[in-house]
């Protein structure tokens, strides 16, 4: 027996708070807008909805491997993660300035650890200003530096948030998580049964958990749910630089498939894998 | 507000703007682009339509769906791999009728949510590349649509009318969501702004570069076209003499000041922090 | 949502802010910093109306055996007594850890 065994932490059950420290060097965590700074919601309270003093997201600087970092880490719990005024700026803000000291010649790193249902529908039309502040950053930043996601947890990603991980450089997933635009219900209620059965959950997971999604090449790297070894994808990714193409560059690729594919009947998983694997460049 | 979710505006102004259906040889019929005067120069306009053809179920009533986001973005690529040495870059201008983003299993499965990061990162990279992108809201931007074809422009400009609608969701949707009846969101919008519908109290956030008033918005007639091709040469000569190379000119307008003062706040603590960690 | 305030007298002092829970269903979140004087003050948000007694109860109780001066914020999304009892006791011992 291997006398560096240690117990496996869980990731999942960590708050934003504990993930944001986890991703980073032991000891370099420095909140920035942290709960003491009492930056909350103007529009929950407003709405009979009491407030988390940090809007559901931490943002700390340290650094990761040596190198500074900002980890931003959604709280999943909190609102569902949904994306409202105050959440969605410090993210834009972190992104943005990773960016700037990229520019002056600190090479920022930057790690989104998601849990979101999508925008905040309290605040809604604010909410997508602010997500759109958050992409743009984001591609200015993944010049510089890859931006990495980490989604772990069982609120998965969705809607505005899962576009943020279609632009990222890398995704880092769980077999627990999901990834998706559309929640399975929203499907279900818009598009209908033949669609979906949103409460049929092991398709749901067969179909946009973080084995299919690894599968399918919408997320680079498959963990258990281990903090260490979470931890450890990121520092490897990092180590690893830039992808040969970002996701968002392989259009031509992705044009290929969905022109090979049969669109007269369902589809299932399996039939994405096979087609993915047939064409893979 | 009406809640009918058709999209019949965008092709009628796409083709006033161009004089061309925009039909991409091998694109589906859903997206337009095509290249036209614009002023003195070149533009490029962008538009989705319906297409009752679409061999995907789910996008027929011009959604962005899977092969609207990535024929959208070989088109938006192609204009700037043309564009790429030439000291002038040429408009893009994204003309937005699209009710929202296909909901359906195959868009699912494919991963929708990279065909619609795919054209947002065109779209911006375009932005930061030099070419001025203006939206021109004429109808629906709801949700995805809003995100994936508005939102990255350097200035949006939406017609003053009530069948232009922004917003993150439908109100029949937000209310099951939500566990309240549509008058209770209805109450609700006189107050909180943001969860509001109406495209004027939209316009009150501070994100929008011009809300436009026109006489005849189902049917461009010449003068009106007259007006908002004016509109958009001057949000393009705004666009060219702008240095930035964020979105955050939008948090610089008398709406933010009001409905975003938050975010505002988080901005400066934000810049203040990280500067002393 | 009901917001409500408690006063109590105190003596000693907090070594350190601390900040546990989350406003999820059931629980809580208590950030607990040192007050300026020698007095704790507790402030409440809560989702669940109706329970101001029971509330004060709570931390009649709590004060009745902590004596830092404390200035306490409370965001609560409907817990039990028993929850909110154990993420002060967490919020205390962050703050001497």
């Amino acid at each position: 027996m291997s006398e560096t065994f240690q117990e496996q932490r869980s990731y999942i059950e960590m708050n934003a708070r504990q993930r944001a420290r986890q991703l980073l060097d032991p000891g370099t965590f420095h909140e920035l807008l942290g709960p003491f700074d009492r930056v909350e919601s103007v529009w929950l309270p407003k709405q009979d909805i009491v407030p988390q003093s940090d809007d559901g997201c931490v943002v700390a600087k340290g650094t990761i491997d040596g190198e500074p970092a900002v980890v931003i880490a959604m709280e999943g719990k909190f609102q569902g993660g949904s994306i409202g005024e105050v959440v969605g700026m410090k993210m834009a803000m972190a992104f943005h300035l990773a960016r700037k000291d990229n520019e002056k010649g600190i090479p920022t790193r930057a790690v989104l650890s998601l849990e979101s249902g999508g925008v905040r529908l309290q605040e809604a039309n604010i909410g997508e200003l602010v997500i759109a502040e958050i992409y743009s950053e984001l591609v200015a930043l993944r010049k510089h530096m890859p931006v990495v996601v980490v989604i772990a947890g069982n609120t998965g990603c969705f809607g505005g948030m899962s576009l943020a991980a279609g632009l990222s450089s890398y995704v880092i997933m769980t077999r627990q998580a999901r990834l998706s635009m559309n929640g399975p219900e929203v499907i279900e209620q818009e598009a209908g049964l033949e669609e979906i059965v949103a409460s049929d959950k092991p398709f749901v997971w067969s179909m946009c958990g973080g084995a299919q999604r690894y599968e399918t090449g919408a997320a680079d790297v498959l963990v258990e749910d281990d903090a260490d070894e979470i931890t450890n994808a990121v520092k490897e990714l990092f180590r690893k630089g830039q992808p040969k193409v970002q996701r968002t560059d392989q259009y031509e690729l992705y044009i290929k498939r969905i022109a090979a594919m049969d669109t007269s009947k369902q589809w299932m998983p399996e039939d994405i894998r096979k087609v993915w694997k047939e064409i893979a460049q | 507000m009406s809640e009918c979710k058709t999209a019949k505006r965008g092709r009628a102004w796409f083709e006033a703007l161009t004089g061309k259906d925009g039909k991409m040889p091998d694109g589906p019929g859903s997206l337009m682009v095509a290249e036209a005067a614009l002023g003195n120069e070149p533009a490029i306009f962008v538009g989705l339509a319906p297409d009752p053809n679409s061999r995907f179920p789910r996008a027929r009533n011009a959604e962005v769906g899977l092969e609207e986001g990535f024929y959208g973005t070989r088109a938006l690529r192609q204009v700037m791999a043309e564009d790429a040495d030439k000291p002038v870059k040429r408009p893009i201008i994204s003309v937005v009728d699209s009710i929202c983003q296909a909901y359906g299993r195959r868009e699912e499965l494919v991963g929708i949510h990279i065909a619609a990061a795919a054209i947002i990162a065109a779209f911006a990279e375009a932005r930061m590349a030099g070419h001025p992108v203006i939206a021109l809201i004429v109808g629906r931007a709801v949700s995805g649509s809003f995100l994936t074809l508005c939102a990255q422009a350097n200035h949006m400009i939406a017609f003053d009318d009530p069948e232009v609608l922004i917003h993150a969701m439908y109100q029949d949707a937000a209310a099951r969501i939500t566990k309240r009846t549509v008058e209770e969101l209805n109450k609700l919008a006189e107050e909180i702004v943001p969860m509001a519908y109406d495209i004027r109290s939209f316009n009150k956030l501070g994100g929008l570069y011009r809300l436009m008033q026109v006489a005849n918005p189902d049917a461009p007639c010449p003068q009106t076209l007259a007006e908002v091709k004016d509109a958009l040469i001057q949000a393009i000569a705004d666009a060219r003499q702008s240095s930035r190379d964020d979105l955050f000119d939008r948090l610089e307008t008398e709406g933010a000041k009001t409905y975003r003062a938050q975010s505002i706040k988080v901005r400066d603590m934000m810049i203040e922090q990280w500067n002393q960690a | 949502m009901e917001t409500m305030n408690f006063e109590y007298p105190a003596s000693t002092e907090v070594p350190k802010r601390a900040c546990v829970g989350v406003v999820a269903s059931g629980d809580l979140e208590v950030l607990l910093q040192p007050s300026k004087d020698s007095k704790s003050r507790v402030t409440i948000q809560t989702s669940v109306l109706g329970f101001k007694d029971t509330w004060k109860s709570v931390m009649d109780w709590f004060f009745g055996q902590y004596t830092d001066a404390a200035d306490i914020v409370i965001h609560d999304a409907g817990a039990t007594p028993g929850t909110v009892v154990l993420r002060l006791q967490q919020a205390v011992e962050e703050s001497r850890s």
